[in-house]
């Protein structure tokens, strides 16, 4: 009979049932003092260095010098913040011949930075030469990291001209120093007015028990945790460890009475028009670019106690292969034509305040249906706010120090994942 | 071949393999391991301190979740065994001839990627789709039923995926028992369910437990069932330790409930292993 | 371990006097009365053995018929009509097919690199017996038996502290990581089985020991490696836990499933789903016909019966 796993000695029993003694224990004993060692000796380097800001003046030029165009550039940014004709992109094409590939891999800021940031770090290519990130946690993690490149202003010609002085002066990029803003926007709630009858005016809506399991909260983090501080009249701009723990409770109340369906990145306003969801947290342009592009009639309302405002910026990795050209297209969007069109589908704040009076004279151009949308849109305290508007919207918080935001994640993020 | 060469041989070629497992499998378990003990933040590094509250710190946080993936990876594992066993007896008593076909038939499914399967389960238990709409639509359902989020959702995609590994040792382990062993009974008087219970069942029993093996370490550290057809309320430790990874980049955190999780599965299997007695471990592995 | 029992392996093992064979008729000399309760019982358990493989198949099914929905955008949720231009526009998503091209790569340099290594260990387990041999089976069956998650997870920390970036070198390193068990595991089982006394006979005409390797032992292992090697293939170009860990920004056919299902699924990846699982299903079936056709020299009916069972061979 041929030899089988059956008939074989098996030396792994053996030695599982008898005592060995000797060179074995010997060999056990340095093999764990090498794993100590070994332990030891593995640590992750960090590229931070916080607390600088501005980098040195010379830093732009070592940066950009010997840099040249490409006709390329990979653009890294989040799921509707284009139309998917890409209209404009188009056009930078036709007027530069600089080809742009436009992909839309960004669902959430943590997953975005936890993947790139390996890659970055051991100052590899991510593949893209442009990426939108938003202002907050990850943000400030890419500027301390050393990961964004500074950018050369003497290639922002349009930007200069026609950005608003608001976002010129940002807190967490005083100068755009690495950053310019490619869209602000808003977080409040959205509805199903079908599902919905009553009017929805309150962030304490979210918390009603007659819309049980057909809730759907951000499982960002920083979105949650401004929420929660807001529904209980905290203000999250000043507010300490205590309110974030007491915002902790408040949102999972959402949990313990199973009002809440998910958490969602991105993909809630696929949950919502699915109807899995009849009310949740949004951002503001979404829904309308739903309700145009399925016909679908969800409304957006900023609640009462307030909405979270953010920006979405334009940054440059540094270890980009086209920035030259990334930076071209960057100044191309402040174009008035270019940032009209773009808000027009988008439905989010631009940083070009010209193109309010754009939108207008094309709307002038167009007849019934459009020309009433366009002046909609034209008139809209959610693409235009006016000075007003911005009273009762805040910021995320924003963290001194590493250890405090770490708490603050500490805090919410079991929320989200359990 | 000369003596020495002869003894050296098989060093030789174990080489290049061993050395490759040692440190693309070894060394990272070291490297997680020291990382769970190191402390810092992403951007400005981490330095081994041998910081072991980590894992306190992770496990009292998140304790809940892993209960909650063994529990399912159990649930799993037992639906498992009541559903892949008859089709294993079948295939392996009735299937004559066409034993090949009706495991290629089982296996068929495989050759698409399990991430697209699942995403076609999301499809199918849609709240409002082509299977459930329909129901809601004569009354037969409530309209805010729902499928998708529940844990029932997340553990049928568990047995739904892991199917296979349980139905295959089973149906080897049946498939070796000497039908004449089974005559014998009869020839006593056995009817046939006193000579399942006393015969076949003892014997398929390794197949059972092999199938177990299989079955209960993936299924419990699974992520992927649930993040695609579960809700909050399902999640299992394997998102809880992806989301530390790749979202919040706290790699001490993540690498502690990693270790935590792999070190709970490891005395499982050999306390299992133990129960049945080492050989069979073996026998398993060396299947 | 009966991880081999993946699609490729297990099918490979029927061309190999492997248990998967239909053995001769089990109920020869039953008595008479019991088939009679045993084909009630019997025809319950076919009918339940049928309903499972239907269950099994139910989200392919989906997936192909959704494959030709005349749907108008990226939401192939509802079905709209009938129609086969995704058939003609499969490849009309750069990145998609990029992330296949890129599977395939890593899945064929995996294929190669561990059916070498594995190889090597699986001979060399199955033939000799030396020292290691208890570590090197702990340390297979410990690479099998380990969650996904933690391999990967733990690769991410190892190359996160090595500070080498991830991308595809990564995702491949990895991938040959886990395929090498198998392809061991699988090359083991065939070299136990191995009838030293053909060795010896060569020996005895004259031939050395590389001849003797080269034109008997390989070519009797050869089915063997070829079917761990598949099994590598397939491992590889489904994997989508370790690969999510290893990748970066990188994509792989999985990947880009996975990142595409929260904006909606095109019909494109039906297509593509449905394309690789015919491959796939028409492989196996070849690979089977072949082995079943009558002038096949390892027939199996024409095994030697002196009682030699051909045992679970893996």
């Amino acid at each position: 009979m041929p030899p089988s796993p059956r008939n074989l000695p098996d030396p792994m029993v053996r030695g599982l049932t008898r005592q060995r003694l000797g060179r074995r224990d010997a060999l056990r004993l340095s093999g764990l003092s090498a794993l100590g060692m070994a332990l030891a000796a593995c640590g992750v380097e960090g590229k931070g260095n916080p607390g600088a800001s501005a980098p040195a003046a010379d830093a732009v030029a070592k940066y950009w010098a010997g840099k040249t165009s490409t006709k390329k550039v990979d653009f890294a940014c989040w799921p509707l913040y284009m139309d998917p004709k890409q209209p404009e992109l188009k056009k930078f094409t036709a007027e530069t011949g600089v080809k742009v590939n436009y992909q839309e891999v960004i669902q959430e800021m943590g997953p975005w930075f936890a993947k790139v940031q390996p890659q970055l770090s051991a100052g590899q290519s991510i593949g893209y030469d442009l990426m939108v990130i938003t202002n907050g946690i990850q943000f400030k993690q890419f500027k301390d990291s050393g990961f964004l490149a500074p950018l050369d202003h003497s290639k922002l010609p349009t930007f200069a001209k026609n950005a608003a002085p608001a976002y010129k002066n940002e807190a967490f990029d005083p100068g755009n120093v690495y950053s310019v803003p490619w869209a602000s926007g808003i977080t409040g709630i959205a509805y199903d007015p079908k599902r919905i009858t009553r009017p929805i005016t309150k962030l304490a809506d979210l918390w009603d028990p007659a819309f049980k399991g057909k809730v759907g909260m951000f499982s960002d983090t920083q979105e949650l945790g401004n929420f929660g501080m807001m529904v209980l009249g905290l203000n999250p701009d000043k507010s300490t460890a205590d309110d974030w723990r007491a915002a902790a409770d408040k949102l999972k109340e959402q949990k313990s009475q199973r009002i809440i369906r998910n958490y969602y990145d991105q993909s809630y306003i696929d949950a919502l028009g699915k109807g899995e969801v009849w009310i949740t947290q949004a951002w503001s342009g979404d829904v309308f670019q739903k309700n145009v592009s399925d016909g679908t009639n969800f409304k957006f309302v900023i609640p009462e106690e307030g909405g979270t405002i953010w920006t979405d910026n334009f940054a440059i990795p540094s270890t980009a292969a086209n920035p030259v050209d990334a930076i071209a297209l960057m100044d191309f969007f402040y174009r008035t034509d270019i940032a009209a069109s773009l808000a027009a589908y988008i439905n989010y704040v631009t940083p070009v305040p010209s193109a309010q009076e754009q939108m207008k004279q094309d709307a002038a151009k167009l007849s019934g249906d459009d020309k009433a949308s366009l002046e909609d849109i034209a008139e809209s305290p959610l693409v235009f706010p006016a000075e007003s508007d911005y009273a009762k919207l805040h910021y995320y918080r924003d963290f001194a120090t590493a250890a405090e935001q770490q708490e603050y994640q500490r805090i919410f993020e079991p929320i989200v994942l359990g | 071949m000369s003596p020495v060469r002869r003894v050296l041989a098989p060093y030789f070629l174990i080489l290049p393999g061993g050395l490759w497992l040692l440190l693309f499998f070894v060394v990272p378990m070291v490297t997680m391991l020291s990382l769970s003990l190191q402390e810092g933040d992403i951007v400005n590094g981490y330095a081994f301190t041998g910081h072991w509250q980590t894992y306190l710190d992770a496990i009292t946080a998140y304790e809940e979740q892993l209960v909650r993936s063994l529990i399912y990876g159990a649930l799993a594992t037992i639906a498992l065994i009541v559903i892949a066993f008859p089709v294993a007896y079948w295939i392996a008593f009735y299937g004559g001839r066409h034993k090949p076909t009706y495991l290629f038939l089982l296996l068929l499914p495989f050759f698409v990627s399990f991430v697209l399967r699942t995403i076609s389960w999301r499809q199918i238990l849609t709240d409002d789709g082509f299977v459930l709409g329909p129901l809601k639509d004569i009354g037969l359902l409530g309209s805010s039923f729902h499928v998708l989020g529940t844990p029932f959702a997340v553990i049928a995609g568990l047995v739904y995926n892991f199917l296979p590994f349980m139905v295959l040792p089973v149906y080897v382990a049946l498939e070796r028992i000497d039908p004449r062993v089974v005559e014998a009974a009869r020839d006593l008087y056995a009817d046939p369910a006193t000579a399942f219970r006393k015969v076949i069942l003892p014997l398929a029993l390794p197949g059972v437990f092999a199938g177990v093996l299989m079955t209960f370490v993936p299924a419990s550290s699974d992520y992927v069932n649930s993040a695609v057809l579960g809700s909050s309320s399902t999640t299992m430790i394997g998102q809880v330790i992806q989301a530390q990874y790749l979202t919040n980049s706290d790699y001490p955190t993540a690498s502690a409930l990693s270790f935590t999780l792999m070190a709970v599965l490891l005395i499982g299997v050999f306390a299992y292993a133990r129960a049945l007695g080492t050989e069979d471990v073996m026998k398993v592995a060396a299947r | 371990m009966t991880r081999s029992d993946h699609p490729t392996a297990a099918l490979d093992r029927t061309g190999e006097g492997s248990p998967l064979q239909a053995p001769p008729e089990p109920g020869l000399d039953t008595p008479a009365a019991a088939p009679r309760r045993r084909l009630t019982g019997g025809r319950l358990l076919h009918l339940y053995t049928w309903l499972i493989i239907l269950w099994l198949m139910l989200p392919v099914f989906v997936m192909i018929v959704f494959g030709f929905n005349d749907t108008p955008g990226r939401y192939n949720q509802t079905w709209e009509g009938f129609t086969l231009k995704w058939y003609g526009q499969v490849f009309g998503i750069d990145a998609l097919t990029e992330a296949l091209i890129v599977s395939l790569v890593v899945a064929i340099v995996t294929m190669l690199v561990a059916g070498a290594l594995g190889t090597g260990i699986g001979y060399a387990l199955g033939r000799y017996r030396f020292r290691g041999t208890g570590t090197v089976n702990l340390v297979l069956f410990a690479t099998i038996s380990a969650p996904e998650l933690v391999m990967g997870a733990s690769l991410l920390t190892l190359f996160v502290s090595m500070g080498v970036g991830l991308g595809v070198v990564t995702i491949t390193i990895a991938h040959i990581m886990f395929s090498i068990s198998f392809v061991a595991v699988v090359v083991r089982s065939r070299v136990l089985t191995l009838d030293r006394s053909i060795e010896e006979a060569a020996a005895d005409l004259g031939a050395n020991a590389w001849t003797t390797f080269w034109r008997i032992t390989f070519p009797l292992i050869l089915p063997a490696v070829g079917s761990g090697m598949m099994l590598a293939f397939a491992l590889s170009i489904d994997d989508f836990v370790v690969t999510n860990f290893t990748a970066g920004t990188t994509t792989t056919f999985p990947l880009w499933i996975w990142g595409a299902t929260r904006v909606g699924l095109p019909p494109q990846v039906n297509v593509m789903g449905t394309l690789i699982f015919a491959v796939g299903v028409v492989i196996a079936v070849v690979s089977s016909v072949r082995s079943w056709r009558p002038g096949s020299p390892r027939r199996p009916k024409e095994q030697a019966p002196e009682g030699a069972q051909p045992g679970p061979a893996s």
